[in-house]
């Protein structure tokens, strides 16, 4: 296939293009409300939190954690009027959602899109307009800043979209009284930001089902949604045995392994090439998303796709672990269909002069490849997830 | 996360129901569809029937659509002239429905004196006076005319017995101890002997035809018979013992018979059915099953018009408007379908127009443009069609002593069937006049006739701009989104969408090439490669014998579709499918362009059982050829046939992405927009 090199051209091109491109976007809605310095060039915001997210565990991480999981709707709710209570107060500057998300983002265990969820329902309540249409306006700003602070995060914009959606779309323009409607909306963005948090929960619920014992699962990418399954089944006393990819460039797979060797869980470790190599023992394959889109397919670490490839070849269950507010309207063709998030490899040695990296972080999965979805709404096969999108969205 | 399904919030999270889901109906089934499977028993019966009087030898009225027609001895010299079957013992289809006739209509054609027509699956067709579901049908919407005009004098009794054939036929297929299982249970039974079959089949028969009228008129021989038949089957039952339910009526009748081995053979002429399918089964039929048939008649399409089935040609032909010879050689598997020779038929109509009365002119002139070709394309004829309706519409008045509901439904409805003998409908056609029926039927009794005209009438245009014009601007803001600097974009005949999508995207700046992929005998392309070329995209010309070639530095395949169906099925011009196949093979995303109200709910899975032919002339001249002149008498040869399809269907399995207005889908979700939106979409 020759033809091919005019694309491999426009790679470069769009690769040469795009600081010029997506420097005036991000900079532009304000700068100084913008405390993401470069949310585009080196590596994608989204991986930044990650990292920061997933770095070596420390005990007081997983304390932290563990509170978290305990008493997450409760505590979190009743810290979050503080939280806003603080910030209004801190300075008397107006309300600023990015500052309201970076204070939910800080949590480890929250999501990246449930923090987003939290800041935009912390914007209705402190939001002084009179109108209905001044809210709404207001609301779509917000979230606007929040999609732009990281444009390169699909559940982040998806969780936005998500949210507008399902606090817009309510009985509440009928009510006569602005306050009551407020107070409806208000509700209702509470009860979103409680179901994306019970989410993963329901998840585990639904996906331990499908661990049986003595079973052999892959596991590709660090995903908590995929630990809080895998730790909910160890903890109804399933024997399984756990193959985990080593997950460069950022060694997710190290950090799985780890928390799951603490659960007593057998793990052994392989490096991402041996993914063919091991899948003959492999009874199924178990990833997260980064984003599902409208076809039913994920975008995931890089790696996923290849995994998939494989597991599918040799008739082996892929099984995906996603939160329904990461359903995204996006429907990319091929792997070059997407916005690429950008992540640095490390490889130990000088890179030769004149020899280019592929940098991008994520792949996309066709959904031929999948065999179900775990979700809070239920399990799902890859096409039900653009009924879902439809049902929401039109 | 939804607030459209507030019901789905309390059901459990795991169990979803995904689709269709139908509330507690049975699955529609043909009424007659399952008859091939006793062709056995038929062949057994045919040698003790009675001789085959004129009627019976009336082939293959009771095919369904997908069944290989009859061989051509009877039927290859195009003249629907009833010939005296001899049956052919390889045509065991026609046997078969023969057979069926001799019990079931003998009766009933005789009392009521009406045309022999055919068994009640075919009959059906005539009551579905909608005929818009049927949107390929060619000759179906006659109904409508034939209603009003009441020019077949035996119409009216033909539909009481056709009713009663329904009840017989609709009930069988949901209520197990109807006749028409025992057919399937006949089928099952392997060492049943064939006198014993053709009981079966005698019960089957009969319940079929079962009509209040039938009751009175047996004759004495037949009355023994039935007595006979009864004591056998009581007999049967005692010696099944108490392991049998007695009241299980035919179907435990015929595990019994199994057993019994023997039974006393009944005259196979004998027409009364309702007593010896065993009394508790019919009576049953008759109370539970009369709801159900009205809701069945409703959401089943009725069967499509077989144009091997000669009979009905003929009597549709009577009643056509526009006289158009049927092509010699047809092929044999697309027997099924309407095939004219062109040409010979547009100076005929012209002169006929004074005869045609409530033909509006408007109407007659698209009609004409139909015929000629003038107009094609699924969203232009569409549109034609809509605005020449809305002048009928404003020239309408309602005759005395009528109600504008009925009369202007009448009336479209024979402007349909009009239309539908120019050129069959296509998916888009019909579900626009099933929009505009609906409009009408909806429309307040208090409302003056001028109020509903111009209701109506703003409608029709609130129609053709949202449903066809905003979707299309819809539909070319989202492909736009997918087409990237540097790509090479394949496209496929002439799609008005596709065609907007390439000048838009070049509008915007995107810096692409296009590859026209033609073929013969259209040649459409070349109308789209000569519109591009002047607005100064780059191009690329070729036929479709290169596509394997020209493939290679493809990046996209943006397509049209005459119709999208709810498996993912896209229903397109010929060839659109070996495209959409090559692009999957070499991993090329094909994209489908189409609007959301030419999607159906039918499924289809092959281009046989619903398509169009076109005129075989056409394949067999090549223009500025003079040399090639190998097939100019090819009609004269009866070892040819020549083939000219106008659509195929593409499985979905090739389809990456089908845009329409509701967004970028994939094919898998077209039954959840056709569930969601085409109430909104034919109602608005």
């Amino acid at each position: 296939m020759w033809g091919r090199s005019a694309s491999f051209l426009l790679d470069k091109r769009l690769r040469d293009q795009r600081p010029s491109l997506s420097s005036p976007s991000s900079s532009s809605p304000d700068s100084t409300m913008d405390p993401n310095p470069n949310p585009n060039h080196g590596v994608s915001a989204y991986y930044q939190t990650r990292a920061e997210h997933h770095a070596i565990v420390s005990s007081d991480w997983l304390a932290q954690a563990q509170a978290a999981v305990d008493g997450e709707g409760d505590t979190a709710l009743m810290e979050r009027p503080h939280a806003s209570v603080a910030v209004s107060l801190s300075a008397s500057k107006p309300f600023s959602v990015i500052d309201e998300f970076n204070y939910w983002r800080k949590k480890p265990d929250l999501a990246e899109a449930v923090a987003a969820i939290m800041a935009l329902a912390a914007v209705i309540r402190s939001c002084e307009a009179t109108t209905m249409m001044e809210l709404e306006i207001e609301l779509k700003k917000a979230s606007d800043t929040l999609k732009s602070w990281d444009t390169t995060s699909i559940s982040l914009s998806a969780g936005c979209d998500l949210f507008m959606r399902y606090v817009t779309r309510t009985s509440a323009v009928e009510y006569e009284d602005f306050h009551a409607a407020k107070l409806r909306l208000i509700e209702r963005g509470e009860k979103f930001g409680e179901i994306s948090m019970k989410a993963r929960r329901t998840i585990a619920m639904l996906g331990q089902d499908f661990i049986f014992d003595g079973c052999t699962i892959l596991v590709h990418g660090f995903s908590r949604v995929v630990l809080e399954v895998l730790k909910l089944a160890a903890s109804n006393r399933k024997l399984f045995r756990i193959f985990c990819t080593e997950g460069r460039p950022d060694k997710t797979g190290l950090r799985l392994s780890k928390e799951l060797a603490a659960l007593g869980v057998p793990v052994k470790l392989l490096i991402d090439s041996a993914v063919a190599y091991a899948m003959d023992e492999v009874d199924m394959v178990f990833v997260g998303a980064d984003g599902v889109v409208e076809s039913g397919g994920i975008i995931n670490m890089m790696g996923t796709y290849q995994t998939a490839l494989v597991a599918h070849s040799m008739n082996k269950p892929v099984y995906v672990a996603a939160e329904s507010y990461k359903f995204a309207r996006l429907y990319p063709l091929d792997q070059k269909d997407l916005e690429p998030a950008l992540h640095p490899i490390d490889f130990g040695v000088p890179i030769p002069s004149g020899v280019e990296v592929e940098t991008s972080a994520r792949d996309y999965t066709p959904p031929q490849y999948l065999t179900l979805l775990f979700t809070d709404l239920g399990v799902l096969t890859p096409s039900v997830v653009s009924d879902e999108l439809i049902q929401l969205y039109l | 996360m939804d607030m459209r399904r507030p019901p789905r919030t309390v059901s459990d999270p795991k169990v979803r129901q995904v689709g269709f889901v139908t509330p507690s109906v049975a699955p529609p089934t043909r009424s007659l569809s399952d008859a091939p499977t006793t062709v056995a028993a038929a062949a057994a019966a045919l040698s003790a029937s009675s001789p085959p009087s004129g009627e019976i030898s009336l082939p293959g009225s009771s095919l369904s659509p997908v069944m290989i027609p009859p061989p051509r001895h009877a039927s290859s010299d195009g003249r629907p002239s009833a010939p005296v079957a001899v049956p052919n013992p390889a045509s065991s289809l026609r046997r078969d429905s023969l057979r069926i006739r001799v019990g079931s209509y003998n009766a009933s054609e005789v009392v009521l004196g009406t045309p022999p027509s055919a068994s009640p699956s075919s009959r059906t067709d005539y009551t579905a006076s909608e005929f818009s579901e049927e949107a390929m049908s060619p000759w179906h919407g006659r109904s409508g005319t034939a209603k009003v005009a009441s020019s077949f004098p035996g119409s009216s009794s033909e539909m009481i017995v056709m009713k009663t054939g329904v009840v017989g036929g609709g009930g069988a297929g949901s209520t197990p101890k109807s006749p028409l299982t025992t057919a399937s249970v006949v089928k099952t039974l392997p060492g049943i002997s064939e006198k014993e079959r053709e009981v079966l089949m005698g019960t089957q028969n009969d319940g079929a035809g079962a009509s209040k009228t039938l009751k009175e008129k047996t004759t004495k021989a037949e009355r023994r018979a039935l007595q006979e038949a009864q004591r056998a089957a009581k007999a049967a039952a005692k010696e099944a013992g108490a392991g049998v339910k007695p009241s299980a009526a035919s179907g435990s009748a015929v595990a019994a018979n199994t057993k019994q081995g023997k039974v006393v053979k009944p005259p196979p002429q004998k027409k009364d059915g309702p007593q010896i399918a065993p009394p508790s089964g019919t009576s049953e039929k008759k109370v539970v099953d009369r709801p159900p048939e009205k809701d069945r008649k409703k959401d089943v399409p009725a069967p499509r018009m077989q144009f091997d089935d000669k009979h009905r040609v003929e009597k549709a032909k009577r009643r056509a408007v526009v006289n158009q010879f049927e092509a010699k050689n047809r092929v044999e598997l697309f027997r099924h379908l309407p095939q004219y020779i062109h040409g010979t038929q547009l100076p005929d109509l012209e002169g006929k127009f004074f005869q045609l009365d409530p033909m509006h002119p408007s109407v007659y002139k698209v009609g004409l443009q139909y015929l000629s070709g003038k107009i094609s394309g699924g969203n232009a004829r569409c549109i034609a069609m809509l605005l020449a309706f809305r002048e009928a519409i404003r020239d309408y008045s309602t005759p005395p002593e009528k109600a504008l509901v009925r009369d202007l439904t009448a009336k479209i409805s024979s402007f349909v069937s009009f239309l539908i003998e120019c050129r069959p409908l296509s998916i888009s056609m019909g579900n626009a006049i099933k929009f505009l029926k609906n409009r009408i039927a909806k429309l307040p009794d208090a409302m003056s006739e001028s109020e509903a005209k111009s209701s109506l009438q703003s409608d029709i245009d609130r129609f053709i701009s949202e449903k066809i014009v905003i979707a299309d601007k819809v539909i070319i803001r989202h492909a736009v989104t997918k087409i990237r600097d540097g790509d090479v974009l394949l496209t496929y005949g002439l799609s008005s969408v596709v065609e907007m999508i390439l000048v838009y995207a070049h509008e915007v700046g995107k810096q692409f090439r296009v590859v026209i992929v033609d073929s013969r005998p259209k040649l459409e392309g070349q109308v789209l490669l000569h519109r591009l070329v002047a607005k100064g995209l780059n191009c690329t010309y070729t036929h479709i014998n290169a596509i394997s070639y020209i493939m290679h530095e493809v990046t996209r395949v943006f397509l049209g579709a005459a119709s999208v169906l709810s498996n993912g099925t896209v229903y397109s011009r010929v060839g659109t499918a070996c495209v959409a196949m090559v692009a999957n093979a070499f991993r090329v995303p094909v994209l489908i362009c189409c609007e959301a109200y030419k999607f159906h709910e039918r499924v289809q899975l092959d281009s046989i059982c619903s398509n169009e032919l076109g005129d075989p002339d056409a394949i067999s001249k090549v223009s500025g050829r003079k040399d090639l002149n190998h097939l100019d008498n090819w009609a004269d040869n009866e070892n040819l046939q020549l083939l000219n399809l106008s659509y195929d269907a593409t499985p979905s399995d090739y389809v990456s992405m089908i845009i329409t207005d509701y967004g970028m889908l994939p094919p898998s979700s077209v039954p959840v927009i056709v569930r969601e939106y085409r109430r909104e979409n034919l109602w608005i």
